[in-house]
């Protein structure tokens, strides 16, 4: 209620709506996103050290990807999905957020 | 008449204690107090009352090592230890000297901490630590580690019998934080204290991201977003108060009970028009608690995490009383993961030391969300069952509107084992609120209905009419009585006497399983 960033306002609940102030921390809540498989990206913030795939290349679920380091430890990444590499946006030795798409899937229809 | 072979020996004494008094040199102290920060040994005086510090293991030094020359060693070696009085009752107290090495926890250090931890268990009073440290001694290697170890195994062993708190008044990072968080009460003060696990340095270099330790872990943060701290203060001195406030609320172990006042009578009396009658309007919850305690005095913890629910201490005819309230000015007063943990975290420290729970009810049920639900709130909300249900001291209930779902139960309800409920007449207590209830209880007739709209509020006048009320209830035996407003006040009084003697014997078990 000290917190500067709240404001008085509506909370629906069901049907009801009552009238409340919020937390800042209820309003800096990270909105929920559906998790992609179509776009493949480092967890963390990484180095990549091995490119195990080509463009056009078929992969299957499980199948190795990339290699990166991260955190002085080597790191794998993993198909998710089974599909064909669209498109590999990095190269050997390059440092990447942990947004950065590192490639693109076609994702197969099962 | 000492000879004179006498006087050299207690000149010596002398000399060795004017060193340890004088910490990690005047430099160092100077230092200390630009940053706004007191000395150690100011700390301890300023805590305790007057004249009543008895210091030991002055003289302990730190065991050499591959890293360092013999004359670096300092006597007492970077922490105060000892016992005293505060509000005149004894205590055990601890407090790093960031003036010597750092404040950092080298093996005698640790032994040091470790051996005043022994004395309070033993004696059963209370521990005050205060942590002002750089953290481990990387120069004794593993040895530091083992001395965390050991101070974390006494937190745990001294844990639910004597009352333990933490004040951070410095960094705290990475292992040292382990302490105070298992300990009861953490308190921290703006601008001085910083608590985390990996610090900015390494969250920069591994993630990239970018943070001050201010914004990761200082004193607001671990108030208000983490939960981590309970007590935030401006100044040292205001922060020392507060700890002093709370002791007076505690008992001195878990065997006792927190000492009881003279009783007299809240300075506010207008319970009857704090509450309106509209479920949908806010009011600030703490007004009413103000109306039941005396002086209506409250000792709110956590203020400021988690505050749509509020809780903290009061006294109810001089006796020491915990208060958990839902606050319908925050969050409309929901429960959630946050407020859940609040909850569980503070009647579970009520029961360990004999503290008698007033819960004061009006909450719509749990806050809906995917962040709610996937950061776990089921287990979390379950730890308001499993503390309500565990607890064994007197515990009554106040139903102050309305009292919905889940929620209703969760609130210390008589089905989770509370002594008393009492509920005032405006209390609404149901499956759900009336306007979703009617949804589906006539979903039919208001899909069929020419104007839907008029058909729902018709049914929702209803079954407010109907349900919306504490009769139901009441007819149920489900609370034990229906209570003016004016009479709250009277009531806890009545039962907080008439259970004095609450005994509850719990099956043997060698722990439960606590949703944690």
């Amino acid at each position: 209620m000290d917190n500067e960033e709240s404001k008085i306002g509506i909370l629906k609940l069901g049907e009801t709506e009552y009238k409340t102030f919020f937390t800042g921390k209820f309003l800096n809540r990270k909105k929920w996103k559906k998790p992609v498989f179509n776009r493949i990206m480092p967890p963390i913030p990484a180095t990549i050290t091995e490119i195990l795939v080509v463009e056009n290349q078929h992969v299957q679920k499980g199948d190795k990807l990339f290699v990166y380091e991260a955190m002085k430890m080597r790191n794998v990444i993993y198909a998710s999905v089974s599909g064909k590499i669209k498109v590999v946006n990095v190269t050997i030795g390059q440092k990447v957020g942990k947004d950065f798409v590192l490639a693109e899937l076609d994702v197969d229809f099962v | 008449m000492l000879s004179d072979m006498g006087v050299s020996k207690s000149r010596q004494l002398q000399k060795l204690r004017e060193q340890v008094k004088n910490g990690g040199g005047e430099q160092a102290l100077e230092k200390q107090m630009a940053l706004g920060k007191l000395s150690a040994r100011q700390r301890i005086v300023d805590l305790l009352d007057n004249d009543s510090f008895q210091e030991y293991d002055m003289f302990i030094q730190q065991v050499n090592n591959a890293f360092q020359s013999d004359g670096d060693a300092v006597l007492g070696d970077g922490v105060i230890t000892g016992t005293g009085t505060i509000n005149g009752m004894p205590v055990c107290v601890y407090a790093q000297d960031f003036t010597v090495a750092g404040g950092s926890l080298g093996s005698m250090h640790a032994k040091k901490i470790a051996k005043i931890m022994d004395r309070a268990l033993k004696m059963r009073v209370p521990l005050i630590g205060i942590n002002d440290s750089g953290g481990a001694r990387i120069q004794e290697g593993i040895n530091s580690l083992a001395g965390y170890g050991g101070i974390f195994y006494r937190n745990t062993m001294a844990s639910g019998v004597i009352p333990q708190i933490s004040v951070v008044l410095g960094p705290c990072a990475g292992g040292a934080v382990y302490s105070p968080a298992l300990t009861d009460f953490v308190f921290v003060v703006d601008k001085i204290s910083k608590m985390f696990i990996t610090g900015p340095e390494v969250i920069k270099t591994v993630l990239g991201e970018q943070i001050s330790a201010e914004d990761l872990g200082g004193a607001k943060v671990q108030c208000e977003v983490s939960g981590n701290a309970h007590f935030f203060a401006k100044s040292e001195h205001e922060c020392f108060e507060s700890v002093k406030k709370l002791l007076q609320y505690i008992p001195q172990n878990n065997s006792l009970k927190a000492e009881t006042l003279p009783s007299c009578p809240p300075k506010f009396t207008n319970i009857d028009s704090i509450v309106p009658s509209d479920a949908r309007e806010p009011y600030d919850v703490r007004k009413v608690i103000a109306c039941i305690t005396d002086g209506s005095d409250f000792f709110e913890v956590k203020a400021n995490f988690a505050a749509n629910a509020v809780v903290g201490f009061g006294r109810v005819d001089g006796q020491s009383v915990g208060f958990v309230a839902n606050q319908p000015d925050v969050m409309a007063g929901v429960l959630d993961v946050d407020s859940s943990d609040k909850v569980a975290e503070f009647v579970r420290f009520c029961d360990a030391f004999n503290i008698p729970i007033v819960t004061l009810v009006d909450l719509p049920g749990y806050l809906p969300g995917v962040d709610q639900e996937h950061a776990g709130v089921i287990r979390h909300g379950a730890k308001v069952l499993y503390a309500y249900s565990e607890a064994t001291v007197a515990k009554i209930t106040v139903i102050l509107r309305k009292a919905y779902g889940g929620g209703y139960i969760a609130m210390n309800s008589l089905h989770l084992g509370a002594d008393s409920v009492f509920a005032w007449p405006g209390a609404e207590i149901a499956v759900m609120g009336p306007e979703s209830a009617v949804n589906i209880i006539f979903r039919k007739e208001i899909m069929a209905s020419e104007n839907p709209d008029e058909t729902r509020r018709q049914k929702a006048r209803e079954y407010k009419e109907k349900f919306a009320n504490p009769y139901v209830a009441a007819g149920m035996g489900h609370i034990d009585a229906v209570i003016e407003p004016q009479e709250t006040r009277t009531m806890i009084v009545h039962t907080l006497r008439m259970s004095k003697d609450k005994h509850i014997d719990r099956p043997y078990k060698k722990h439960g399983l606590f949703p944690v």
